[in-house]
């Protein structure tokens, strides 16, 4: 291809340096995009959890007057968004990006640049969401944004604007980046790895990739219809020209209950790649949990109308959706008896890892079984709109989520640092969580069952509220301190954490059969797969001498993803490229959405900007030089 | 830059022996048509629950309509037709075929414009009513891919111009031509449970 | 788990592409005809809904060649037509579209 990079002009040759700060602008490594998702989702997460702590200090007490009723409004709402669309979501998917191509084999995702346009449009749409606080007013109206609270009549400011563009353009890439973990792991497997022999956490994210890709569309037609009503001044939401607001209602629904499980499923395929190394047995019924897994997919569609018992669908609307809510609690019941028979007879190595794993099952079986307690529409009547919701939905989201997911931090960690996490610091990280987590939330069950209402800025003294309040704000101080321990653990083992050879837990997946950190280009060989737990195989079962075979392997055709042989010597292997374009398109779009807000001039720039991206990136040359 | 061998569809060594970007583009036509079903599903919900007109079997066009709809679904087969071109290494009906299939997207397009200019003037905006709403946003977003198929055929047209477009790189084509066949499928259920079906409602106001 | 499997089977000539095009064009002729038949009108639905049906599962089968070509590509786009069918059935059946 030397001649056509030789007639190209300057601009489109790809970008060589491979340390400095461009590098981390340019770079399409799965490893680096992980890391780039992880620092900005746990940015976001603090600030998430800032709202939060605001939010409990203002309530622990009755008639409280720290923040107005407004930026009350605008604190749980920004708090729910920040938490499900700039922290889990993008953790899930930092661990998305580490850990797939290494636990498949390959040596990057299928398309390397669309991997790091996702990456950077999410970071993009996170500043426009949030970008209501610098003007004073962000989105107010729940993360949920019921039609016709958000029509321009009744929310004049611009926070919802905010809320509509901010979402689309966060939407766009999660949908790029599902689009190409589908294509990754379906494609990009190592010989030998079939289907029912990858890891569960690869399953996992293969079942939420699928549920991403069908579920945005959805959200994102009823975001273009409250953008459209609310900057164009059309009628989907307008009830005096005959719209039904519940439509909305529906659409944001058949998303919302598929995204539920786009935020717990992959926290499941951390717990479940925890639990068998830290046992030191393989998982139970390998293929129960991951039909289980994909069981709750499918039926994850047939759930949705359950947030909506309370609004009048008719008997059979709710007897049809509590049925299939109540069955659903199947496959994952299915999964909890597996994780426990898995531990089971184990020799337990009781690690930090371990025991966050161990605090997932335990929150998430209460959570699941406040959740199925609604499932009954006349018990959700008494429910609905209660702190016994807010308890629920953070005992799974919080105590499943988030305990799922720093299971997965304590364990790969060492991976890509090449250095452990401090136990002693892990485990107080661990009981400041578990034990404020559940000083926090559980309270919250009592409060709801006597009738304490959700997103009120105060309550009056005397309702017998004040205690299990100041209870619940103290826990949430707890996690706080939690999470400063967390933070100090990571920062103080980055440094001078103790080394960790490639595989200090003993790991049962590929991942663990390279270096810690691993090269950029992963596996010089690609291994061959002969069953489950492929490096357990590896070290114990097969016999020596088996030598794994090479192929080519990387990026696709086109995507003019990469130089062969630069860095990787006579290894002559595929290298991750650098390159200019994913950033600019990004730029673009996001450019585009806050003209949308602005101008119409900053539109058609933007738009200017992003065609000038696509073409860079269409005719981007392979190779960095000729 | 990978090489296939020349004549034969042979993908990269994966592990279902499919093309990156093939799978790609059906995952993305799967989930295409979650967004055009909701869009199509916000209409049908809407549909006769305007308050004031103009109502759709007053401004309909069936007639005009078929002609545009008959002009998408041509555009199909010359779209298919440069496909053949290109794996048989056919490079002047490649460009002829390429050219052609842009030209009646072209053609759609225009007749679109023209279709909402005319409803314009009869009173049918996006502000007007419930259909208004409904009805530009449902085909204003099909334009809209059209539009942006257009401009991937053009390119294709002028990379094949430039002696760019050779046998080897049919996928290229296949792959345009994946995404112009699913914005014509989608225009076929549109045309069906837009207009067609308010057909005998305009029989019988006039 | 590839190298086993059977080849691809080839893509159709020009000539089934155009006699695919011809049978387009006749339910094109046919739907636009039917729905000016006042004898047909209690019936329509159901015939435009068939006539449509057929003309997208031509194309899909021939021109997208999902007849010809590897399960997994059919398998994706089915499977969301089918996500799609079964949200707007239900959505219909919610708001008293179709069941009463």
């Amino acid at each position: 291809m030397a001649t056509v990079t030789g007639a190209l002009p300057r601009v489109l040759r790809r970008p060589t340096s491979y340390t400095g700060w461009w590098s981390w602008v340019t770079t399409v490594d799965h490893k680096r995009i992980g890391v780039l998702y992880g620092f900005t989702a746990f940015a976001f997460l603090l600030v998430g959890g800032i709202e939060a702590l605001t939010i409990r200090t203002q309530l622990a007490g009755s008639e409280s007057a720290l923040v107005s009723p407004e930026l009350y409004n605008q604190l749980f709402t920004m708090h729910a968004l920040t938490m499900i669309f700039l922290a889990v979501m993008p953790l899930s998917a930092a661990f998305f990006n580490l850990i797939i191509p290494l636990q498949i084999g390959a040596r990057d995702v299928a398309f390397p640049r669309l991997n790091a346009l996702s990456y950077w449009i999410f970071l993009f749409g996170g500043l426009l969401l949030n970008a209501g606080w610098l003007v004073g007013n962000s989105p107010d109206a729940g993360w949920f944004a019921y039609a016709n609270l958000t029509s321009k009549t009744f929310s004049p400011e611009r926070g919802l604007d905010f809320y509509a563009l901010g979402l689309l353009v966060l939407g766009t890439s999660s949908m790029a980046a599902a689009f190409n973990f589908v294509v990754t792991i379906l494609n990009m497997r190592a010989p030998g790895m079939t289907l029912m022999r990858m890891p569960v956490f690869t399953w996992m994210t293969l079942v939420t990739s699928f549920l991403l890709i069908t579920a945005f569309p959805v959200i994102t037609v009823g975001l273009i219809e409250l953008a459209f009503d609310r900057l164009f001044g059309t009628n989907f939401f307008v009830t005096a020209k005959g719209a039904n607001p519940l439509l909305w209602q529906h659409l944001f629904w058949v998303f919302g209950h598929p995204e539920v499980y786009i935020l717990i499923l992959p926290a499941m395929g951390i717990v479940s790649e925890v639990l068998p190394t830290f046992a030191r047995k393989p998982l139970f019924g390998y293929p129960f949990v991951v039909l289980s897994g994909v069981s709750i997919g499918f039926m994850g569609w047939a759930v949705w109308s359950h947030h909506m018992f309370t609004v009048g669908l008719g008997p059979v609307a709710n007897a049809t959706f509590a049925l299939t809510t109540m069955v659903i609690a199947v496959p994952t019941g299915v999964k909890i008896f597996n994780w426990i028979a898995t531990l089971w007879g184990g020799s337990l190595s009781l690690k930090t890892p371990l025991l966050f794993a161990l605090g997932f099952i335990v929150l998430f079986i209460i959570g699941g079984l406040s959740g199925v307690s609604h499932s009954s529409p006349p018990a959700d009547s008494q429910q609905q709109d209660t702190y016994y919701i807010v308890a629920h939905l953070h005992y799974v989201l919080f105590g499943g989520s988030i305990f799922g997911l720093f299971a997965g931090i304590y364990y790969w960690f060492p991976k890509f640092s090449g250095r452990l996490l401090h136990e002693g610091l892990g485990k107080l990280n661990f009981w400041l969580m578990f034990i404020g987590m559940n000083l926090t939330f559980g309270p919250m069950h009592w409060l709801g069952l006597d009738g304490m209402p959700r997103r009120i800025y105060s309550y009056p003294a005397g309702m017998g509220w004040d205690f299990w309040n100041l209870m619940s704000t103290a826990g949430s101080y707890m996690l706080g301190i939690g999470f400063l321990a967390f933070a100090w653990n990571f920062v103080s083992s980055l440094r001078k954490g103790e080394k960790a050879t490639s595989d200090p837990w003993d790991g049962r997946t590929l991942e663990w059969s390279i270096a810690s950190p691993p090269p950029i280009y992963n596996f010089a060989t690609i291994p061959t797969v002969h069953g489950r737990d492929a490096f357990w195989a590896q070290k114990y079962l097969e016999t020596p001498g088996h030598q794994p075979r090479g192929v080519p392997s990387g990026g696709a055709d086109g995507d003019g993803d990469g130089a062969h042989g630069q860095g990787a010597g006579h290894l002559g292997v595929h290298m991750p490229g650098l390159s200019y374009f994913p950033i600019i398109v990004a730029l673009g779009l996001a450019l585009a959405a806050v003209g949308l807000l602005t101008h119409v001039a900053v539109i058609a720039l933007g738009v200017l900007i992003m065609l000038f991206g696509i073409y860079g990136w269409t005719f981007e040359p392979a190779e960095p030089d000729e | 830059m990978h090489v296939t061998a020349p004549g034969h569809a042979a993908p990269l060594e994966t592990s279902t022996g499919l093309d990156h970007r093939k799978l790609l583009m059906w995952a993305f036509l799967g989930s295409d048509c979650l967004f055009f079903g909701s869009l199509i599903a916000t209409y049908l919900l809407y549909r006769g629950k305007s308050i004031t007109g103009p109502y759709p079997h007053e401004v309909f066009n069936i007639p005009y309509t078929s002609v545009s709809a008959f002009v998408l679904l041509t555009s199909s087969l010359t779209m298919v037709l440069a496909l053949a071109a290109i794996q048989r290494g056919d490079q002047r009906g490649l460009k002829a075929w390429l050219l052609a299939t842009a030209l009646l997207g072209g053609v759609f397009l225009g007749g679109q414009y023209f279709e909402f200019t005319t409803f314009i003037r009869e009173g049918l905006t996006l502000r007007a009513n419930l259909f208004g709403s409904t009805f530009f946003t449902l085909t204003g977003f099909h334009g809209a891919h059209v539009t942006v198929g257009v401009i991937i055929l053009l390119s294709l047209f002028v990379t094949a111009l430039r002696g760019r477009l050779p046998r080897e790189r049919h996928l290229n084509v296949e792959l345009a031509g994946l995404y112009w066949h699913f914005v014509d499928v989608v225009w076929i259920v549109i045309f069906t449970v837009v207009y067609l079906v308010e057909a005998p409602n305009i029989v019988g106001a006039g | 788990m590839s190298s086993a499997r059977p080849r691809e089977r080839a893509h159709p000539t020009p000539a089934r592409y155009t006699a695919v095009a011809l049978v387009l064009a006749v339910v094109t002729i046919v739907e636009v005809t039917a729905v000016y038949q006042a004898f047909l009108a209690d019936i329509l639905l159901p015939i435009l809904l068939v006539l449509s049906a057929t003309k997208f599962a031509l194309v899909a089968m021939f021109y997208m060649h999902l007849r010809f070509d590897h399960r997994l590509f059919s398998a994706l786009f089915v499977g969301g037509l089918l996500l799609t069918a079964g949200i707007l059935i239900a959505l219909l059946a919610l708001f008293r579209v179709i069941v009463q």
